[in-house]
């Protein structure tokens, strides 16, 4: 058992870094430190958590600056002097200490025109192969952490792109979709011009954070703005349109989604 | 934009005002200063070599270099220009290669991996993963010109073209043996390794990965372009190493070929 | 001072888990304006922590399965004490339920035809679990989600708001349901329920007729457990103070793997796929002690030699299963002797170990979730080293008690679906079971509320303005006293308590103790203090959790003094044995004048056509004399059948 130096962000978006000198024993991570602060010194210290297993997603805090899991990070990593600073993610504003309001990622997550399968069929009747699946599957590991939205500097450095933007999470929702083998939409146009994929310049931070190590660039980013380079910027595809070649529809966002979600009663 | 509405977080409540650029601790500018570092170097050894316009060109053992190939001046040096050459002799600045260069530049310039080195080195957008950015405003890739990036599978055509053109230099040199007829020397088997890191580094690319099965909806039933698109797969893991590993290459198969060309050293042969 | 608004729904649903959504998604679907409550943010409940799969009898893997075989294991299972109308819905109903979440964009792994691949697990005879990789609990809250997403952006084109039919309220907490009448008084019904919203501290008042608890299990009143802050046991005690009653809450899985060290992460499960994949348990003197507590009723099932239990795991149609995949109760009881006796490990378990076992690589790729968790919370490298595990409470069976059919809860008006429900797993749940469970009756009890909304008519149940004021004065009290305990303290001396004094092997003396410290908590809980203000305080959040931890504590430590056998998640050391007298017996639990009452009530017989599914050598082992089918005459059970 030793003692540790914690800063931990206390108070809203105007609050500040406070000082705690706390116990740490063996195997011990982050999370169970910010824990043993509220049993010991600070009872109303607001951290989000669930499964204390890197499943759920809640704990997202920064730790010494980089986006983690608090509830993956264990005290071990760090250096034996070294103090910790522990700041809530600094995409969102925060509701108090650690805790942000999240409310745009299912703002946006809303925008996405959901799975849509063909009308003709009913449920039981997809015959998929595991090679048609395992790529999606991938995407679906994700345990909507929103690190990676937190990292992405196109709406962390730039708030006023929030709107155009859906960020990593989003993009790869819809690439997810597109790649579904009974998926009968098309959401190349609205990922460019409504989702924002252009906005991302592939610097693969959000890639970097995700606790479940997903690809997001490789698998989902870069492979989506391909298939938007099929439906955008493809002379044969382009002159098809023109001449009413081209078979199939581009989807709308959903009518009436992009408005502010609703928020706790004031 | 279809909207105008406010973002949708909740009135009065602010993000976290945090003076500091980054809360990191850890030396996060040492990645992008070596990369501006080994950008800058290879850009300032190709910008001399092919100005230079010399020692390009082995004529007793067929080696041409990659920066030289194909030779489309009239002033090549007999021999040198596999495909044949145009009826002027260029002036000082244009590059011999004029066709490929071209090319192969802008296909660098809009390979997904170059872009993020640049972006995050040379552009700082953003240094580092979670190190605020120095730029007032920011559209990223959306607008023009970067727009333009999306047109990378064309360069990517053009390049595998090219890395053709490469690969037949590169078998044309095993049949100037010293006795003439089939012969090996080290200079062979750099310009082969070049050849072949190339390729591998071209097969890698993401447009590459698209076109040969990224795009279908449905891999079952199409058993080939699953494969192809399970081994490019592979390849595009490693796709940073490959472009970092060509560009070494790229300098290591050109030097050779000025230093044996320029009578500095001589090419130990291996069989005739 | 916080504010208190109000809200008008057709169906009031508490809970965003996996049984919570699909209630909303089908009351949704049948035209009802619907409101979802959860603790967490959308899409966190505990459901994302399931891994290894939903059972249901889709006969994609072994085409001999059917919803009989799956009845009679779940049956087996629960040691004959489930619910018999539930158990066949549930076996029945499953397979649907799973192609539904399929078709609304659920990825399950695939068999080589192109269907949905189904795994082993403890206690099913064919391979059963529809699966992906280990995340199928994200996998089914996701789609669920996303089904909502769905519903609502159709109503945003029909209504212009997406939010018009279906609305889902993230980090609200319901303290109290709202009734037109007095709790347990005659013609009471539900109207509604009254919550707070945790990032603000405001305070809402939902008005509704009908009320679907969804709100899971109570496993946080236990210290060693694989359960989160949420499994305060809300819903059985806003079941309890709304006059409903709670059935059979003595019975408790402790699952037999969950991480014993480091400490901080102790109770974390470790998912019985390492045992179906191989892995065994060895106590520190290196035996594989499992074959040493094959209890009677399992004597013909499983192998008694080490060679005939390897053999199992490739041809498991001439060999018997090994002893490590008995139910989980005996597991977990076998471990719990073991580190008894002195054979544990050094943290206090007992070694489960597949390093050597299976290479290295298929561990990772078969595994790969619990690789990552030792490797990252423990320092553990599972494919060169053993685990050290030890049992870990996991699971509730009892619940409230609910009609199969509808999930109606004796309140007119409050219905209940998922872990928060009790009867569908008997005495012990088996693997994979909760998951379908919990969309068969989510559905169920979605349908249930919206066919009692149309019964009502205009008739709906009022706002009682007295009560609220009251609840916001009460929710609100934390924060006045000047005095009072901390609220973490007053946790674990109740997990304390519950974990030493009604743990994995009970005694009625000890039971009796934890009764007497239970009701001295009582007093200090009614003066916990809270400090701060009431934005996202976790302090205050906790001090309205603690009432329902301890009434839940409470019932569960009545009923497990009350039943005198041991049976699936409840054992008595002063009662041993399984008794057929006691099999007949529901405990129901009920709140009277702040205590808890325990009724007792028949349990439903099964069906003839469903008893038949057993042989009469194994109901003998279960059934009293008197409800044995009739002996077959001596024609065997051919002429049995057609007797009928
Ligand atoms: C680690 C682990 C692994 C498991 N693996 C499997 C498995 O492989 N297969 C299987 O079948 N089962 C498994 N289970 C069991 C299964 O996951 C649960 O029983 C099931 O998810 C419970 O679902 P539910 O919908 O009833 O409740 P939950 O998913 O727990 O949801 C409860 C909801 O109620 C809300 N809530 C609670 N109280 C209140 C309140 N007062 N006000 C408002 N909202 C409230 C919560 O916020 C939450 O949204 C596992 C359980 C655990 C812990
Ligand atoms: S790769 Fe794109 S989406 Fe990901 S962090 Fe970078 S800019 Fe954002
Ligand atoms: S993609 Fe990864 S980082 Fe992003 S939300 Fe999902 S799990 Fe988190
Ligand atoms: S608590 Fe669930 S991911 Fe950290
Ligand atoms: S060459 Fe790098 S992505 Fe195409």
């Amino acid at each position: 058992m030793t003692k540790r130096t914690f800063h931990v962000w206390r108070g809203g978006g105007e609050g500040g870094l406070a000082q705690y000198e706390v116990e740490v024993n063996e195997g011990e991570v982050v999370l169970d430190v910010l824990h043993r602060l509220q049993a010991t010194q600070c009872p109303d210290l607001a951290v989000r958590w669930n499964c204390k297993a890197g499943k759920c997603g809640s704990c997202s805090v920064e730790i010494n600056g980089r986006p983690r899991l608090a509830c993956m990070a264990r005290m071990s990593t760090f250096e034996p002097e070294e103090s910790i600073t522990v700041t809530p993610m600094r995409t969102f504003p925060v509701i108090r200490d650690l805790v942000c309001d999240v409310s745009f990622n299912y703002q946006k997550a809303r925008e996405i025109p959901s799975f849509t399968p063909s009308p003709d069929s009913e449920p039981g009747d997809f015959r998929m192969q595991q090679e048609d699946v395992q790529r999606m599957q991938e995407f679906r590991k994700c345990i909507e952490c929103f690190l990676c939205q937190d990292v992405c500097h196109v709406i962390r450095d730039h708030e006023e792109n929030k709107e155009a933007f859906a960020g990593p999470r989003f993009l790869m929702r819809a690439a997810e979709l597109e790649m579904h083998p009974e998926d009968t939409a098309d959401r190349r146009k609205i990922s460019q011009e409504e989702f924002g994929l252009g906005y991302c310049n592939i610097t693969k931070c959000c890639t970097e954070v995700c606790p479940e190590q997903i690809h997001i660039t490789d698998n989902a980013l870069i492979p989506l703005k391909e298939r938007v380079a099929d439906r955008q910027y493809d002379p044969l595809v382009w002159l098809g349109s023109k001449i009413g070649l081209r078979k199939g529809a581009d989807t709308p966002v959903p009518p009436n989604t992009r408005k502010r979600t609703s928020s706790p009663e004031q | 934009m279809t909207s105008t509405l406010p973002p949708p977080e909740r009135a009065g409540l602010k993000r976290p005002r945090i003076s500091a650029r980054t809360l990191r601790t850890d030396r996060w500018w040492t990645p992008p200063l070596w990369t501006v570092l080994g950008l800058t170097a290879f850009l300032v050894y190709g910008l001399v070599r092919v100005l230079q316009q010399d020692h390009y060109w082995v004529a007793d053992y067929g080696y041409l270099t990659p920066f030289y190939s194909p030779c489309l001046s009239a002033s090549c040096a007999p021999g040198s220009a596999h495909l044949g050459t145009l009826p002027w002799e260029f002036p000082w600045f244009l590059p011999y290669a004029l066709f490929s260069l071209p090319f192969l530049l802008l296909f660098r310039f809009t390979c997904y991996y170059y872009r993020k080195a640049y972006y995050r080195s040379f552009w700082q957008a953003p240094t580092a993963c979670a190190v605020r950015e120095p730029h007032g405003r920011y559209t990223g890739e959306s607008r023009f010109p970067m727009i333009g990036q999306n047109l990378h599978r064309y360069f990517f055509y053009a390049a595998a073209l090219i890395a053709v053109i490469n690969t037949y230099d590169a078998a044309l040199a095993l049949f100037h043996g010293r006795e003439g007829g089939f012969g090996i020397g080290l200079g062979n088997l750099i310009l082969i390794g070049n050849v072949v890191l190339l390729w591998v580094y071209t097969l890698s690319c993401h447009s590459c990965r698209h076109v040969f099965g990224g795009r279908l909806n449905s891999f079952s039933g199409r058993p080939v372009r699953y494969w192809m698109w399970t081994q490019i797969s592979r390849m595009n893991s490693r796709h940073m190493l490959w472009a970092w590993v060509t560009l070494g290459t790229l300098v290591i198969a050109d030097l050779y070929v000025a230093l044996v060309a320029s009578g500095t050293i001589t090419d130990p042969r291996i069989y005739n | 001072m916080s504010e208190t608004t109000r809200h008008s729904y057709d169906v009031v649903v508490i809970g965003a888990g996996g049984a919570g959504l699909r209630a909303a998604i089908e009351a949704r679907q049948q035209g009802k304006k619907t409101a979802v409550i959860s603790k967490s943010l959308f899409g966190k409940a505990h459901t994302v922590m399931a891994e290894g799969g939903a059972a249901a009898a889709l006969g994609n893997v072994n085409s001999s399965d059917q919803w009989q075989v799956h009845f009679r294991d779940t049956i087996r299972g629960g040691k004959f004490m489930n619910n018999p109308r539930m158990a066949e819905l549930h076996a029945k109903e499953a397979p649907q339920r799973i192609l539904e979440l399929e078709y609304w964009g659920a990825l399950f792994d695939r068999t080589p035809d192109g269907r949905i691949s189904q795994r082993n697990f403890g206690g099913h005879e064919y391979p059963r679990l529809a699966h992906v990789g280990d995340r199928t609990g994200l996998e089914m809250i996701r789609t669920l989600q996303q089904r909502v997403v769905q519903l609502q952006q159709a109503d945003a084109a029909e209504f212009g708001d997406p939010e018009a039919m279906l609305r889902v309220f993230p980090e609200t907490t319901v303290t109290e349901l709202l009734l037109d009448g007095e709790p347990g008084a005659e013609g009471s019904r539900v109207s509604g329920a009254f919550a707070y919203i945790r990032e603000t501290g405001d305070f809402l008042v939902f008005e509704a007729p009908a009320v679907i608890l969804a709100t899971g299990g109570i496993g946080r009143s236990f210290k060693v457990t694989s359960n989160s802050w949420e499994y305060t046991g809300d819903g059985h005690a806003l079941a309890l103070r709304a006059g409903a009653t709670l059935l059979n809450m003595e019975f408790v899985q402790f699952h037999p793997t969950g991480m014993v060290w480091p400490p901080s992460v102790k109770g974390i499960l470790v998912t019985e796929s390492v045992r179906g994949d191989g892995g065994v348990l060895r106590n520190s003197e290196g035996r594989r002690f499992m074959f040493d507590y094959v209890p009677d009723v399992f004597r013909d099932q499983y192998a008694e030699t080490e060679e005939e239990a390897d053999g199992w795991y490739a041809d498991p149609a001439n060999h018997r299963r090994p002893p490590e995949l008995l139910p989980r109760d005996e597991v977990a009881r076998a471990i719990n002797n073991e580190v008894k006796q002195g054979r544990g490990s050094p943290h206090g378990g007992v070694f489960l170990d597949v390093s050597t076992r299976l290479p290295a690589e298929e561990i990772m790729r078969r595994l790969p979730s619990m690789y990552h968790q030792f490797k990252e919370l423990a320092d553990v490298d599972i494919t060169a080293g053993p685990m050290e595990v030890g049992p870990t409470c996991h699971y509730v069976m009892g619940g409230v008690e609910v009609d199969a059919d509808t999930g109606a809860s004796v309140v007119p008006g409050l219905f209940a679906a998922g872990e928060v429900a009790g009867g569908m797993h008997g005495s012990n749940r088996l693997g994979g079971n909760s998951l379908s469970d919990l969309l068969v009756f989510g559905r169920r009890s979605g349908l249930g509320a919206a066919s009692y909304l149309d019964g009502l008519g205009e008739d709906r149940p009022g706002i009682d303005d007295a009560a609220v004021e009251r609840l916001r004065a009460e929710a609100a009290a934390p924060f006045e006293r000047e005095t009072g305990e901390n609220p973490y303290q007053l946790q674990q001396e109740i997990q304390q308590t519950m974990n030493d004094l009604v743990g994995i092997i009970r005694r009625g003396s000890e039971i009796e103790q934890a009764l007497e410290s239970l009701d001295k908590l009582r007093e200090r809980v009614a003066g916990v203090r809270a400090e701060g203000d009431t934005i996202y305080n976790p302090g205050w959040h906790l001090t309205l959790d603690l009432r329902n931890m301890l009434l839940v504590s409470e019932a569960v430590a009545r009923a497990a003094l009350m039943r005198e056998e041991s049976r699936g998640g409840h054992t008595r050391d002063d009662f041993p044995a399984m008794s057929a007298e006691w099999r007949r017996v529901n405990l129901v639990a009920s709140l009277r004048e702040g205590g808890i009452r325990l009724r007792r009530r028949p349990l439903d017989p099964l069906r003839p056509d469903l008893m038949e599914l057993f042989d009469r050598e194994e109901l003998g082992k279960y059934l009293t004399e008197e409800e044995m089918p009739p002996a077959p005459r001596s024609g065997g059970s051919e002429t049995a059948k057609e007797d009928k």
